[in-house]
């Protein structure tokens, strides 16, 4: 955040480091020391990720006492996800997790290049899973599974309505009060999904400006506390999914 | 009573205020808007949320007005209710919420703790423009027709039965959230991480502790109040239902989830005022907090048995009676922390050297009030007695000697104390003692009678009402009047004492804390280098052998 002057400062450090040996040009003014300086951010990276939990807990609390009141229109809700693409963006996004790390390790080990590279990995990674969890909305819009502006509960009171998901899952029809409950299914999958989204949008509008400062070399001269504060970011927002894709996909497949 | 006083001022005819200092080390209005300094932050804020507390209390005014007479005459009945509810949105959300932590927080707890700044200083101003966003969008909603809702957002209420600018309202609360989200976290990492050397847990001023407890409440409550705004609004574009019983959704998990937040948040407000307090109290008895450390503890109980209290609000919307059971119990131990802070303040005084300057007229008004406000909160957690009294005057009596008689007493108790290390200039003593007692007759005078109003049955959030009931409103208006004096006042002087003002010198109340141990105002990072804390906090003896060797050796 702080190093948009890297380059300029540069000179000056080094012509004043005589007087003070241990003061990189990244070091902000009011730090004591690079480590309190990192520590801080460090710290306070890990407090926001606490408010994000505490974010998202209003929207699983919500599921939790949906599901225990309509289990069964959630079981059948769920039959209608895509388990093949849900499974594939969790598998995304753990590679996109595994290629942060590599990136955060790749800035401590001052290898520009590879950083680099990590990150656009990790930054098409971001955009794949954003565009199969398109597809997969796509599909709820033409299946009317969009609670509040197209739904309709009718592959619930007749599940024979959609051939495919029938033969997998030979549901029976649920009662119209539980059909309509299916709605609220959907509503905390779009709310869950939706908001989650959203998070992955930040964070590849972020590492859009890290891959720009990390070409001109921001991250590789010793000041990797911007990348490794991302790379918490990154790995809390796939943290998320993991939480998500049992909780919405795999309702009814415990034993 | 005797006229002693500790104030030590320089010597008028040489002292000057410093020329250099936070205040005139840049001009013009980028070097503001563009800040990174705390202080100067703490001053952008000073200045907004005085701006939002006028609006505020003008609504209040209305309010009373309208209750002068039984009948609804002033105001038609659903612009009452519009009134009432953005008076308490910009009260809470607006006012009360930054008050003590973005103004005397923000320019105190770098300084008390021998730092040269917050931890995150561009979080910092970001959490005062996304104030300010907030603060616009919440004067767009005024302008453009109101919100009617209370500021509770009730569903279905807020999500089906009113056509009023629910979403900007809801927006508004949601970006200021965050403002204050960012607010606790920087005072949290800076609490923990940029303490100077000698500067242990332990030795703290309390002001920090309380503000500290005040932050995790802030950061641990505040999002699960955005998330349920989300919810409101995707409810009312898109119509989705998760609080709509009619689709499946359940109300009752709004209170929840609304509440889950708006509880805490009364202890986001009222414990920074108590950190205030406590400062203010030792330093005009010249003795140190007594219990330091059960004062310290008991702001962290309060913050963590805050979070565990909040169906109390919810007595009457059928919870079930296990779960009354259970709140109830829990909301009488919350009681336990806050007398603990009560009596010890109690007890500081106790054979100290009391002097009685301003901020300590408002911190015995504080006292007092709160610990009324403090004992019928007693009455609304015993789920008999809530019955009778919830949604009725009552508890708007209790609400604003907790928050009013409490907060924004502390809150001007704190600003009369630290006004000096902030300007560089004395507050006029006399008028400011004269504005601190207007205030607290105002105060009783105007929501004493509303005690006796709620017993006797009297709703609230309605213009009109028995005509039996007018003697008492009549009481109300009129101390409100009082009270609207009371709070003009400083304003008038505060502003007239940045050119006249005496000059105050470094310390001019012998107080103990780092913050006094530098000029005021001070530099822009605060020392001219980083202190080292050698002494516990509240240690006068150390402050008067400072002074003796200082006069030794010139």
């Amino acid at each position: 955040m702080s190093d948009t002057t890297i380059t300029a400062n540069r000179a000056a450090t080094e012509t004043e480091s005589a007087h003070h040996p241990a003061h990189p040009s990244f070091q902000r003014h009011h730090f004591e020391s690079v480590s309190q300086q990192f520590d801080a951010t460090n710290f306070a990276m890990w407090l926001f990720l606490l408010t994000e939990i505490m974010f998202f807990g209003g929207l699983f609390t919500s599921y939790l006492i949906m599901r225990n009141w309509y289990y069964p229109a959630f079981v059948e809700g769920s039959h209608h996800l895509s388990i093949f693409w849900g499974t594939t963006n969790t598998a995304v996004l753990i590679t996109s997790s595994f290629t942060m790390a590599m990136s955060v390790y790749s800035a401590q080990m001052k290898q520009k290049g590879k950083l680099v590279m990590y990150l656009v990995l990790t930054f098409i990674l971001g955009l794949a899973f954003l565009c199969i969890k398109g597809i997969e909305w796509h599909g709820e819009w033409v299946d009317h599974h969009v609670p509040g502006l197209r739904f309709s509960d009718a592959d619930f009171l007749n599940p024979k309505l959609d051939a495919d998901v029938y033969k997998e899952y030979h549901d029976a029809p649920l009662s119209p009060e539980m059909a309509q409950n299916t709605e609220e299914y959907f509503f905390l999958y779009f709310a869950m999904t939706g908001m989650h989204a959203l998070h992955m949008i930040v964070g590849i509008g972020l590492l859009g400006f890290i891959i720009f400062r990390a070409r001109q070399g921001a991250y590789t001269s010793g000041h990797v506390t911007f990348v490794e504060n991302f790379g918490l970011y990154w790995h809390f927002v796939d943290v998320i999914w993991i939480f998500l894709y049992p909780l919405l996909y795999l309702i009814s497949r415990h034993t | 009573m005797s006229t002693a006083t500790i104030v030590s001022l320089p010597d008028q005819s040489t002292a000057r205020v410093p020329k250099m200092n936070f205040l005139t080390r840049e001009n013009g209005l980028l070097s503001w808007l563009l800040t990174g300094d705390h202080k100067r932050i703490a001053t952008l804020y000073l200045i907004s949320i005085t701006f939002f507390f006028f609006i505020g209390g003008a609504l209040a005014g209305l309010i009373r007005l309208e209750l002068l007479t039984p009948q609804s005459d002033l105001l038609a009945m659903d612009t009452y209710n519009k009134v009432f509810t953005m008076h308490g949105i910009i009260m809470i959300f607006f006012f009360l919420v930054p008050s003590v932590p973005a103004t005397l927080g923000n320019f105190l707890i770098p300084m008390m703790v021998g730092a040269k700044d917050l931890a995150l200083p561009k979080i910092n101003l970001l959490s005062w423009y996304l104030y300010m966003i907030a603060g616009v969008m919440a004067i767009y909603t005024m302008i453009a027709g109101g919100v009617d809702t209370g500021w509770t957002f009730t569903t279905p209420l807020s999500t089906h039965y009113l056509n009023t600018h629910v979403i900007s309202t809801g927006l508004a609360i949601f970006v200021a959230g965050f403002s204050s989200i960012f607010t606790g976290l920087n005072f949290i990492v800076t609490i923990h991480k940029m303490r100077c050397p000698g500067m242990t847990w332990f030795r703290l001023p309390l002001f920090v502790w309380s503000n500290y407890a005040a932050s995790i409440l802030m950061v641990l409550g505040t999002p699960v109040l955005a998330i349920t705004l989300v919810l409101i609004v995707l409810e009312r574009t898109v119509g989705i239902g998760v609080f709509d019983p009619a689709k499946g959704g359940d109300p009752l998990l709004f209170q929840h989830l609304f509440w889950f937040y708006s509880h805490p948040a009364v202890y986001i407000m009222i414990l920074p005022g108590m950190g205030v307090i406590s400062e203010v109290v030792s330093t005009f008895s010249r003795k140190r907090v007594f219990g330091y450390t059960a004062v310290a503890f008991s702001s962290v109980a309060i913050a963590v048995f805050g979070f565990f209290v909040w169906a109390h609000h919810m007595f009457i919307m059928g919870i079930s009676n296990y779960a009354a059971l259970v709140f109830s119990l829990l909301t009488m131990l919350v009681a336990v922390p806050s007398a603990i802070k009560i009596f010890n303040w109690a007890f500081t005084l106790y054979k100290g050297s009391i002097t009685f300057e301003t901020p300590m007229l408002y911190a015995f008004g504080f006292m007092g009030l709160f610990t009324i406000g403090g004992m019928t909160g007693v009455f609304l957690g015993a789920t008999g007695t809530d019955i009778h009294l919830t949604e009725t005057y009552f508890i708007v009596a209790h609400f604003h000697f907790v928050m009013v008689g409490g907060m924004l007493m502390a809150f001007l108790s704190g600003i009369h104390f630290w006004w000096p290390k902030w300007t560089g200039r004395m507050y006029p003593e006399k008028i400011s003692q004269f504005a601190a007692v207007t205030t607290f007759i105002g105060f009783n005078l105007t929501f004493f009678p509303q005690f006796i109003l709620g017993m006797l049955g009297m709703p609230r959030r309605y213009a009109s009402y028995p005509p039996e009931f007018q003697v008492l409103n009549v009481f109300s208006t009129a101390g409100a009047t009082v009270l609207g004096v009371g709070y003009l006042l400083p304003i008038l002087y505060l502003t007239w004492s940045l050119k006249y003002g005496a000059v105050a010198g470094d310390n001019p109340w012998q107080a103990t804390g780092l913050e006094w141990m530098t000029q005021s105002p001070p530099l822009t990072e605060n020392f001219p280098q980083i202190p080292v804390m050698d002494h516990e906090a509240y240690d006068y003896e150390w402050l008067e052998r400072q002074q003796q060797q200082e006069v030794a050796s010139v």
